[in-house]
């Protein structure tokens, strides 16, 4: 066995590290691996082109940005802020505890792709976070903006997993049974709450954290 | 029945009238290059599987060497300004957000309606793509709804669908082009040298430096993949089943499941993960395109540290 498909990887992290278009730094590495490994210039172009088009469902979500777009014409970010507004205790913090449990728990029941950041994030929440934050300056609109979507990546990591019948759970179901490890998706996914706890004890914290010392300023 | 390959032509579509309007964008100054991306993408999604794998990596290429030569640019759709959506927001009231609320409805109750009543057997939509097809009927009548109600200009959609597309510019196919990516170290064979080299590096005998191995390579690796999903085969083949479950006898269940999460910390923590860390940053128009990912590392790090202590505790290794 040969290390040399590995350089790949280290064009990528280099590409990264870099802060270099990231579309050609993956292609090159994506050419680089298959050379490497002995396959033929044409034989890797033909494989890049077969998994992207074997992977075009993930383009199918931008098909709401006509209709998101639309509301934003008619003021939906600015609805959705008066609504905070409206809200006397609402704090940032709050706001985005309340956020974390609800995609959470929907993508517990197997309702993961009816939140996001497209969908629900940029038209809703952003703007419903800062507005909770009364009049923050630039650089902490910018925090809670980046924290509005690290709390969404959060709860659809560590609710997803609960549902039996989703991608991941079936993944492990094959490997472990391909060794001879035949277990139920049910029990893979009751396994998957312990740490869905603790992702929300941890971020949870923080996210009160956030309001306790916005407070104390 | 209703497949994947219905929805590729309702996203093709706009993808084709972006291209359109943008080649006819005069103030972008990249406007050819912007209509040649989406173009492309309109190609792939419309036409992929009739014009061959070498056509479709043709594609990738073209969509490579527009967005590395810094072809793609922004264009300047019609929209309404800040006042005119104060005005709108005062006046629409909350009846603003039903229709952005029909496409998450119709994808939870079609999802629903499809799992748990007889309708799920009648083979209408392809098995397991129910979500994916409510979503698109969610779109579409959300759309009528948003027609009959504000009758916005016909071009609107597309124009305020473009105002969005611009934003996130090549981000938008990144995550496609890192799942191709994934494909192809699989066919290289990366996941197998990873897998022996992180074999080599377990110092024998200790079952706690065993389990810190396997989560930290799940989520190292995931962070190199960008994808629990092509780590997960790899450490459970080297690590998983013959170290922690056969060797120590630990619990199938919660090495599989537990093992999983911890590469989930990996994906919070890199720039590979690009539809989840990369995109938002495009799209909330964040000024630091690795911002999403800072404010998720001080979630990710001690959560590694719980994966492993469910692991330890739980899976009877402990």
């Amino acid at each position: 066995m040969t290390w040399l498909p590995l350089l790949g990887i280290l064009i990528v992290v280099a590409g990264f590290a870099l802060r270099l278009n990231p579309m050609p730094v993956v292609v090159a590495a994506g050419l680089a691996t298959g050379l490497l490994a002995g396959m033929g210039p044409v034989e890797v172009v033909a494989a890049f082109g077969k998994a992207f088009n074997d992977n075009r469902i993930i383009a199918i979500v931008w098909i709401v940005l006509p209709v998101i777009g639309l509301l934003e014409r008619y003021g939906l970010q600015q609805r959705a802020a008066a609504v905070i507004r409206g809200f006397k205790g609402a704090t940032t913090g709050k706001l985005l505890l309340l956020y974390l449990a609800y995609r959470q728990l929907t993508a517990a029941v197997g309702l993961h792709s009816t939140a996001g950041h497209p969908q629900t994030v940029r038209p809703l929440v952003a703007p419903m976070a800062l507005a909770a934050a009364g009049d923050p300056s630039p650089e902490e609109a910018e925090k809670i903006k980046a924290m509005t979507a690290a709390t969404d990546n959060v709860g659809l990591f560590f609710g997803e997993d609960i549902f039996f019948a989703i991608g991941s759970i079936v993944l492990i179901q094959q490997v472990l049974a391909a060794d001879g490890y035949v277990l139920a998706p049910l029990e893979l996914a009751l396994w998957a709450i312990p740490s869905a706890v603790a992702a929300f004890l941890i971020h949870g914290a923080r996210l009160w954290w956030w309001d306790r010392r916005r407070a104390a300023r | 029945m209703i497949t994947l390959a219905w929805l590729y032509v309702p996203a093709g579509l706009f993808f084709a009238a972006v291209a359109l309007r943008s080649a006819l964008d005069a103030a972008n100054p990249k406007r050819l290059g912007t209509a040649a991306f989406w173009g492309l993408m309109a190609l792939s999604l419309l036409a992929g599987d009739a014009i061959g794998d070498f056509g479709n990596g043709l594609i990738v290429l073209g969509l490579a060497a527009l967005a590395g030569f810094g072809l793609i640019g922004r264009g300047s759709p019609a929209t309404t300004s800040e006042p005119e959506r104060e005005a709108f927001a005062a006046r629409l009231g909350n009846r603003v957000f039903l229709p952005a609320l029909v496409i998450p409805a119709v994808a939870l109750i079609g999802t629903l309606a499809w799992s748990y009543t007889p309708l799920g057997a009648t083979g209408w939509i392809e098995p397991k793509r129910e979500t994916y097809v409510f979503l698109v009927l969610g779109v579409l009548l959300a759309l009528a709804v948003i027609f009959a109600w504000l009758r916005p200009p016909a071009l609107a959609p597309v124009e305020e669908g473009r105002r969005l597309l611009d934003a996130i510019g090549w981000a938008a196919v990144l995550p496609q082009l890192l799942a191709a990516l994934g494909a192809v170290f699989a066919a290289a064979g990366v996941g197998e040298i990873v897998g022996a080299g992180v074999r080599g590096v377990i110092p024998e005998g200790s079952v706690f430096l065993t389990v810190l191995v396997f989560a930290l390579g799940m989520a190292a690796f995931t962070m190199v993949m960008g994808n629990a999903f092509a780590a997960f085969p790899v450490m459970a083949a080297a690590i998983g089943v013959p170290l922690l479950i056969e060797g120590y006898g630990g619990d199938p269940a919660v090495i599989g499941a537990v093992g999983m999460l911890a590469g989930f910390c990996g994906t919070l923590m890199t720039p590979m993960a690009a539809n989840f860390n990369l995109v938002p940053a495009a799209l909330l128009e964040l000024k630091d395109q690795y911002g999403v990912i800072r404010a998720q590392i001080p979630t990710a790090l001690p959560l590694l540290a719980a994966n492993m202590a469910i692991l330890y505790l739980f899976a009877g290794l402990a």
